[in-house]
This record gives structure tokens, C-alpha cells and sequence, in this order.
């Protein structure tokens, strides 16, 4: 196995409640309790969970678009949150984020040619003269045409700029892309294409991905590896097979008896959660999901379940597993 | 067909030719507003005949004529002569200089004041933020005419010279119309900074400058338009209202405001309307022809303020 590209040890992110009129703190919001992820080279980590369960704060807080509470966040074998701004700016082409919503992740006033290209040289990674060739070439590495190159955002539609996101941050060559539901707000024929083009993208230049989704059937697609989030900490990490073959944790078991399957007849065991994910700021005692778990012990409400190693890497954070 | 097609091409590749396409799409659109193109017709026909009239004009505006005292409007002189004997239209055209500059000029001083002090305390926010604010604040808790009114006695008290008090009524309406200015741009910098396209220029390691000039700038700036626009107007009525009050440009140099003083004695009032008739209308015309190509222009650039 190779060096570790990017190593997350029990990150923690914690957003203050302020309350009153000094803004007093009153609590926190565990939005990331304690995260760990490794991704090599050439990988891809897919993080998953329902809707806040911290995953995307888990990618942001990765490239330091927010502040870490706690943990440590190491690309390359250096701490990321320990480096100054100027530092961090140098960096930074190294580690790019493809945005959940590509209607606003582009700049309605710039061209996009000028975006995908800016920060080349910015970065002063090439020269004036030879910034339209790269971006011509990242155009078309992303299957977009030369004459797109001159036009504004809103002239596309929702596939295009996802493209253009993708061009953006391909052309700075960097080793680690965090994509943060990617195609969740695209149509489901534009989501093959998009995901074609990641995994096209990844055999060309050896890209690692960290592909954060709530949608497991996008994630089987693509990703070597897999973590389940919930409420903030992650409850199951497996080898893709292995996590589809055989899941351990109920969540798991649930989100993926969720996942329709192309065969009317096949007979299935549907496991329905009932009520919402509770609130981060006030979760569960011992273990998080024992609120709606089917299963659940007089243990769970307890003891909060460590991960452990159910064999061959497969972590799993659950007394019955 | 094959050659058009490559010739679309080509015209894609090139760098340039489709430059400014944003814009233009906004120009055609505020073609299709009538009132917004005669609003900037008459503007543009006041700057005209303020700048060049006086050349085909056989007065000169300062040129005292006693035998001509008081004259009503004739074919020697169209719109009568003052208590002075001098030709109104000239003067009314060379006060037009005045008053169109000042407005002109202490917009153009505010909108650059305001949006880069506003622009500063968006962006960086903290202490520059508190400072730039508060002092915004303090300039806008005194009522804009009064605060003037002091300025104004302080330039007589200290007796400044006619020709410099141009100058410093520009500078004082600037001062008085930075911090509306400031406080917009500044509340438009908070929103944008939160925009996904910001995070994005984070991620990828923008610099602080090209985040500011090229991300920033270019989204206020169909605002900062507008509100230069109508900033003209506000500022040419301060710059007339200061000098009808005599605290503004000093006579002999005409503007508009200190020839309507004409109308301040009931004699003149009543008997020689051609004296405060011509600079009122003026005023009049300019003012609203301003406004009204100003909200033409903010609906078609800022369509989010429309009624």
C-alpha cells in the first residue's frame, strides 16, 4: 500500500449556539464528532449519510473552508489546519471541491473561460500566452466545445456547469477533488454522463476522490470505499464489496435496503427507519441511532459503540454487530 | 453551411469578440424603455448646450451692460437680461457648467468614496469594518442639509475665495453622500461573500485582490451605476438649494441655484419671471430627466429592485 494522500484523524467540528443578547454560548452543534478517513492515491472515499448528518462539513472543513474544532487533517503528510493563509494559498491548487449546486458555484459576471482559467494564473502556474490553449484542453477533457470557452455561466444548462466546475478544478492538476454531491442536483441521465466523466478523469490523471452523496447507487458506481455518517460520526467504513455484500450496521442495512433495484419480483427485506435524524446539538445518549434503531438494546442507550474492526478493515460502530 | 460553421468557430476561439455581450444585452434592453431614453436625451441635450452654447453666444456671461437693465426676453436677447444687464441665456448656460460639474464630480468622488470604503468593510469586516461604519453612522445621524448649511457659513466665515469654493461645495456634498453609499455596497459585499462562487475563488487560491477587482466589483457595479446615476440629480439639487441660500458657489460665477435667487425679491418674483423662470426650469428638467433615466436604468440592471 502507498503513502496515505490524505489522512483525517478525529476531526471535530463543533458550530457554538450563541443565545441571548451578549451571545453567550449555550451549546454546540456536533456537526463532525470525531472522523477518520484515510484515502490513498488514486482512490476514491465515498462518504455517505442522510441529510445533516455532517458529511458535507466533513469535506469543508478538509479543505479549511471552516476551521477544525478538533483532530487533524494531514495532505500529504502535513497538517493543513496548522498552516498560515499564504501557505495555505499554495497549496491549495492541489486539493479543489466540485460544489453541490453548479448554478451557483459560477460567477454570473465572468466568462467562463476566464474562470476556469484564472487561477492558473493567479497561481502563476503558466503564462498569458498559453492560458487559452490549457483551458481549451480542459474544455474538452470535459467534453465541452472550444466555443463555449467566451460565454457566460447562465448560457448553460445544469449538466454544462457541472462540467465547467469540473474544468475548473481539473486544470490546476490536483491530486485530491472533494466532490460534495456532485450530481444531486442534476437529472438523472446528466448524473451518468457527470459520473462517467469523474471515472474517465480518475483513469486519465490518477485522481483521489472524496465523493460525499446520500445516494448509495451514485457511490457503488464509483468508489473503492465507503463511509456511513450519521449524526456526525461516521458508524460504518468497508471496501465498496464488502459494505454491499455485507453490511453490519442497522443504518447501513437500512440505507441499503432503500436502494431500489430494477427487479419487480425480487422479494426483499425493507428496513424502514421511522422519524427524523435527531438534532446534532442534542443527540442521543450511547449510541446515536438507537432512537431509530429496529434493533435496539438496553446497551445502546448506554454506551456509546467504539469502532471496531469487524475483520479485514471493515470498521463498524455498533454493540450488535 | 460547412464554411459557417467554421467561421462560428473561429469567432468562438478569438478572444474578444464577444466582449462586453453582457452589457450590451442591457443596453438593448433599456432601448426598449421610451422614458429612459428621453430622460437621457434631454441630459444629454442639457450637457450640450451648457458646453458648447456659450461659444455661439455673442455675451459673454460676466459682461455687465447697464443700458440693458431688466430687459424681458427679445430677439437680441431670448431670454432677457438680469438686474445687471447681462444676457440670461448666456448665463444660464455657463451656470449649467457649474451645476452639471459639481453634480457630475461629487458623484463620481461619493461613488468612489463609498464603494471603496464599502467595499473594505464587506470584505475584510472586524475592526476596518467598525471604524468605516461608525463613522458612516455618525455622518448619517446629522440631516444632510443642515450639516451643509454649517459647511457652508464655515466657507464664508473663513472667507475662501469664489473660485476655490467650487471645489470644496463638490468635496462637502461628497462627504454628505459617501456613507448611503458605503453602507449599500457594504451590505451587497456581506451577501456576495457568502455566494458558493466565493467559496469557490477560496478554494482555489485567489488572491485577496483579484477576489475584490474581479469577483466582487464586477457584481456591485450595476448597482454602483444606478446609484451614480441618481446621485447626480440629489447632488446638482444640494449644490442649487446651497447657492439659492448664498452658502454654496458665490456670485459672480452663475450656477443654477444662486441665479434663482433672483426669486427671493417679490418685485423680481412678480414682475421679471424671466429672471428665475429659465435657471428653475433648467434645475427642473435636469433633475427629473436624471431620476427618470436613473430607474430606467435599475430596472434593466438591477431587475431584483424593481416595484
Amino acid at each position: 500500500m502507498s503513502e496515505a494522500l490524505l489522512e483525517v484523524k478525529h476531526l471535530k467540528k463543533y458550530f457554538p449556539v450563541k443565545q441571548g443578547l451578549l451571545g453567550r454560548t449555550a451549546g454546540h452543534v456536533k456537526a463532525v464528532d470525531d472522523v477518520s478517513i484515510t484515502l490513498r492515491p488514486g482512490e476514491t472515499f465515498g462518504l455517505v449519510g442522510e441529510s445533516g448528518s455532517g458529511k458535507s462539513t466533513v469535506g469543508r472543513t478538509i479543505l479549511r473552508l471552516t476551521d477544525k474544532t478538533d483532530g487533524e487533517v494531514r495532505f500529504k503528510g502535513t497538517d493543513i489546519h496548522s498552516l498560515s493563509a499564504a501557505e495555505m494559498r499554495l497549496i491549495r491548487p492541489q486539493m479543489q471541491l466540485i460544489f453541490q449546486d453548479p448554478y451557483s458555484a459560477l460567477n454570473p459576471r465572468i466568462r467562463i473561460g476566464d474562470a476556469i482559467g484564472e487561477a492558473l494564473l493567479d497561481h502563476g502556474l503558466c503564462t498569458k500566452a498559453e492560458v487559452r490553449s490549457l483551458v481549451l484542453e480542459a474544455l474538452e477533457a470535459c467534453g465541452l466545445s472550444a466555443y463555449h470557452i467566451d460565454r457566460f455561466p447562465h448560457e448553460f444548462s445544469g449538466g454544462q456547469r457541472q462540467r465547467i466546475g469540473i474544468a475548473r478544478a481539473l486544470i490546476l492538476n490536483p491530486d485530491l477533488i472533494v466532490a460534495d454531491e456532485p450530481v444531486s442536483a442534476l437529472d438523472v441521465s446528466i448524473q451518468a454522463q457527470i459520473i462517467n466523466l469523474f471515472s474517465r478523469l480518475q483513469q486519465s490523471k490518477g485522481l483521489a476522490y472524496l465523493f460525499i452523496s446520500h445516494d448509495l447507487s451514485v457511490v457503488e458506481h464509483l468508489c473503492t470505499s465507503i463511509g456511513v455518517m450519521y449524526l456526525g460520526s461516521i458508524v460504518e467504513t468497508a471496501t465498496r464489496d464488502e459494505l454491499f455484500l455485507h453490511p453490519l450496521h442497522p443504518y447501513t442495512k437500512a440505507l441499503l435496503s432503500a436502494v431500489p433495484v430494477p427487479v419487480p419480483r425480487l422479494k426483499r427485506e425493507r428496513i424502514v427507519l421511522t422519524g427524523d435524524i435527531p438534532s446534532p446539538a442534542n443527540p442521543p445518549s450511547g449510541c446515536k441511532f438507537h432512537t431509530r434503531c429496529p434493533f435496539a438494546l438496553e446497551v445502546c442507550k448506554a454506551e456509546i459503540p467504539l469502532l471496531r474492526d469487524a475483520g479485514a478493515g471493515h470498521l463498524v460502530a455498533c454493540h450488535l454487530a | 453551411m460547412a464554411t459557417d460553421i467554421r467561421v462560428k468557430e473561429i469567432e468562438g476561439i478569438r478572444p474578444g469578440l464577444r466582449k462586453s455581450s453582457l452589457m450590451r444585452q442591457s443596453l438593448r434592453r433599456l432601448m426598449h424603455n421610451k422614458l429612459a431614453v428621453a430622460g437621457f436625451a434631454v441630459v444629454v441635450l442639457m450637457f450640450v448646450l451648457c458646453f458648447i452654447g456659450p461659444f455661439f453666444s455673442p455675451y459673454t456671461d460676466n459682461k455687465i451692460n447697464m443700458a440693458f437693465m431688466n430687459k424681458p426676453p427679445s430677439l437680441k436677447h431670448w431670454l432677457g437680461t438680469d438686474a445687471l444687464g447681462r444676457d440670461i441665456l448666456t448665463r444660464v448656460m455657463q451656470a449649467g457648467r457649474i451645476s452639471l460639474t459639481v453634480g457630475l464630480a461629487s458623484m463620481l468622488l461619493s461613488v468612489f468614496l463609498g464603494s471603496l470604503l464599502g467595499a473594505i468593510a464587506g470584505y475584510y469586516g472586524g475592526l476596518l469594518d467598525q471604524i468605516i461604519m461608525r463613522i458612516a453612522d455618525l455622518l448619517m445621524t446629522i440631516p444632510g442639509l443642515p450639516l451643509l448649511f454649517i459647511f457652508g457659513a464655515l466657507l464664508s466665515e473663513w472667507k475662501i475665495p469664489t473660485d476655490y469654493r467650487m471645489y470644496i461645495v463638490m468635496l462637502m456634498l461628497s462627504i454628505v453622500n459617501w456613507p448611503g453609499l458605503a453602507r449599500m455596497v457594504r451590505g451587497q459585499m456581506l451577501s456576495l461573500r457568502e455566494r458558493e462562487f466565493m467559496q469557490a475563488a477560496v478554494v482555489l487560491g485567489l488572491r485577496d485582490r483579484r477576489k475584490l477587482l474581479h469577483h466582487l466589483l464586477p457584481n456591485i457595479v450595476p448597482l454602483l451605476i444606478v446609484m451614480a446615476t441618481l446621485n447626480i440629480g440629489g447632488a446638482i439639487l444640494s449644490e442649487s438649494v446651497l447657492s439659492f441660500f448664498g452658502l454654496g458657489v458665490m456670485p459672480p460665477t452663475p450656477t443654477w441655484g444662486n441665479m434663482i435667487d433672483a426669486a427671493n425679491n417679490i418685485l423680481d418674483f412678480q414682475n421679471r419671471p424671466w429672471l428665475w423662470i429659465p435657471p428653475g426650469l433648467s434645475i427642473f428638467a435636469t433633475v427629473i430627466a436624471i431620476n427618470i433615466f436613473g430607474d430606467g436604468l435599475r430596472d434593466v440592471l438591477d431587475p431584483k429592485q424593481k416595484r
